[in-house]
């Protein structure tokens, strides 16, 4: 296990594992809110806030960086709200706008830097698509800090941003003062953001807030197991991601994580339980097949019906009489059979079971077990 | 006797359009009053705005005498059902548990005791089997009911409901008609926005005509009449049976 012992690979590591996870933490809530490319915007926006904390100060220290990062995204952020609010750009439109303004300012100041006769301006391009063997300790000190804070305040106000996230107004009812929980809720986001830029880049930076989350969603219909998972999917993606990166000399990490939460999001759209398109293939195959069992079954109780006792025999060729296009009719009898509504009693003869009357007559109200 | 909820000249307006001019409206305690006009009227508005949800260019709404900001805790709201994202990864009795969020605090989360009274509210609203289920599994009427029973945790005085009926099936109607009369009998006041005008006799004490303005408001045998109706919805109201014409 060389991650344990390699001073760098355990740095970074420890790194992608602490962004995987706030932004896995963060992003479901974003994504609940329908805001996943608010993250986007957040990110790219952050770039010309790197460019000009550096610019300001010098210095490279993650902190300084991290600050001017989070200002410039949180800027955008404002800069949308009020568009939205103040004139007739709508919302989407708003957010294209502040994401390629504010990452071009970012691009050109970047430019700028380069061909300054500064001696330490080397490696902020690496913000843009991540570098994560860039890390060091310090770094990853910040990091834990404000990622700490981060998950911190979404345990503290997690059943206010609950309900933020299901139903605004209703908490406007109660009394709770539900726009200052969204900006701190989009605060959380930033920081969510700002922490995870020098490892994964601006440009997929939102990879990381929204893939993780989708992905959890699939597993699960609990808010709690959904936001731990995200956080399994992000860390487990973060730490691939940049120890392939890491490994292998100039690979940029975002891209690197980008592809290792790619399959875990595929896996999860195709495998999981329910929501999964397997599943629900299977189901749909399956839940055709009882509902033309049922129609079988129906008849036979409308045969029953015209005689003193439900349980009847009838002949095979009269129940293929009221089932003109139904194929193998046998192996549907045969399949009720097998569920114990029906019974053959003769050589071509059925009848229906008590089960079976009782089955029939659920369905007639409509709540048999349709699935 | 005191009224229940007293609006003077509220206004709304979205850019330079009214959607709602100067309306006043007093509510007596303890009556079920429903809110009809046509669509755009400014039905949702209105209880939006009564609630602080919409800002409103002006106005003053009194809850049983005293400012709306004060008394938040004796009131209760019912949104409309299309207004959440039934998708969201949560279970009905999370979901009842919501109406009891501003009384529990910051911090707090919660507990047994909050539990049963969420279990309780979806007994009265024939919803207690369903309490684990994931709320993307309900039906229209099930999900109302969710709604319902999540204003009943608040055990508040004053109710607001936006369109309860609405798309929900004959059974469900009823059982819902029968739970605003159960409120009423204990004393709480019903401000529901309804859309179907056959039933209002039936169901409603009160009632509001709203058409961006006021148009009348009172008792349910003095106002709604074939005039009211028509001022309300203009020429388009022929077919309607009320108590004159009848």
């Amino acid at each position: 296990m060389e991650v344990l012992t390699d001073y760098t690979l355990r740095t970074v590591a420890l790194g992608a594992l602490l962004l995987g996870a706030v932004s896995g933490a963060l992003g479901s809530f974003a994504v609940l809110r329908k805001q996943s490319l608010l993250g986007d915007a957040i990110s790219h926006a952050a770039l010309p806030g790197i460019a000009i904390a550096f610019l300001l100060t010098g210095s490279k220290l993650p902190l300084v960086l991290m600050i001017g990062a989070a200002l410039t995204g949180w800027l955008a952020t404002l800069l949308v709200m009020q568009v939205t609010r103040n004139t007739r750009i709508k919302y989407d439109s708003a957010l294209a706008l502040m994401l390629s303004v504010f990452f071009g300012i970012g691009l050109v100041l970047l430019t700028v830097l380069q061909k300054m006769p500064y001696a330490n301006q080397a490696g902020l391009d690496s913000f843009l698509f991540g570098q994560a063997s860039s890390l060091v300790e310090r770094d990853v000190v910040t990091m834990a800090f404000l990622g700490g804070i981060a998950l911190v305040a979404t345990g503290v106000l997690w059943k206010e941003f609950k309900l933020l996230s299901f139903d605004t107004d209703f908490g406007t009812s109660l009394g709770l003062p539900m726009r200052r929980l969204d900006i701190t809720l989009t605060t959380l986001l930033v920081i969510a953001i700002v922490i995870g830029l020098q490892t994964v880049g601006v440009v997929l930076m939102s990879a990381m807030i929204i893939a993780a989350p989708a992905a959890a969603r699939q597993w699960t219909d609990r808010l709690g197991i959904m936001v731990l998972l995200a956080m399994v999917f992000g860390a487990v993606s973060g730490v691939m991601g940049a120890l392939f990166s890491a490994g292998t000399s100039r690979l940029p990490t975002g891209p690197t994580i980008v592809l290792c939460v790619t399959v875990i999001v595929i896996v999860s759209m195709v495998g999981a339980p329910k929501r999964g398109l397997l599943w629900r293939t299977v189901r749909q195959w399956r839940s055709g097949r009882r509902l033309r069992q049922s129609a079988v079954l129906m008849d036979l109780y409308a045969l029953a019906g015209q005689h003193e006792e439900h349980e009847h025999p009838h002949a095979l060729a009269v129940i293929e009489a009221m089932h003109p296009h139904t194929a193998q009719l046998r192996h549907k009898l045969l399949a009720l059979a097998e569920r114990g509504f029906v019974v053959q009693t003769g050589a071509a003869e059925w009848a229906l079971t008590p089960a079976g009357v009782r089955e029939a007559e659920q369905l007639l109200e409509g709540n048999g077990e349709i699935e | 006797m005191q009224s229940a909820i007293e609006v003077r000249d509220l206004t709304v307006a979205y850019r330079d359009h009214p959607v709602l001019w100067d309306i006043d409206l007093t509510v007596p305690a303890g009556v079920l009053m429903a809110i009809v006009g046509p669509n755009g009227a400014g039905k949702t508005t209105l209880i939006k705005a009564i609630l602080g949800l919409v800002a409103s260019a002006a106005g003053q709404v009194l809850i049983l005498g005293k400012p709306y900001d004060k008394q938040r805790h004796i009131v209760g709201y019912v949104p409309q059902r299309g207004s959440v994202d039934w998708d969201f990864p949560t279970s009905v009795l999370d979901v009842v548990l919501m109406g009891l969020y501003g009384r529990l605090g910051w911090l707090r989360r919660p507990g047994r005791r909050e539990r049963t009274q969420a279990m309780d509210a979806l007994v009265q609203v024939g919803m207690e089997d369903l309490a684990a289920r994931q709320i993307s599994q309900l039906s229209g009427g099930q999900q109302q009911r969710v709604f319902l029973a999540r204003a009943l945790v608040q055990d508040a005085d004053v109710y607001f409901m936006d369109e309860p009926l609405q798309g929900v099936d004959a059974t469900t109607e009823r059982a819902i008609i029968a739970l605003l009369r159960e409120l009423r009998s204990r004393g709480k006041t019903v401000l529901v926005v309804h859309h179907d005008l056959q039933t209002v006799p039936e169901y409603f004490d009160e009632i509001m005509l709203l058409n961006v303005r006021r148009i009348a408001s009172g008792p349910v045998s003095e106002v709604f009449t074939a005039e009211n109706l028509r001022l309300t919805y203009g020429g388009r109201i022929g077919f309607l049976k009320t108590p004159q014409s009848a």
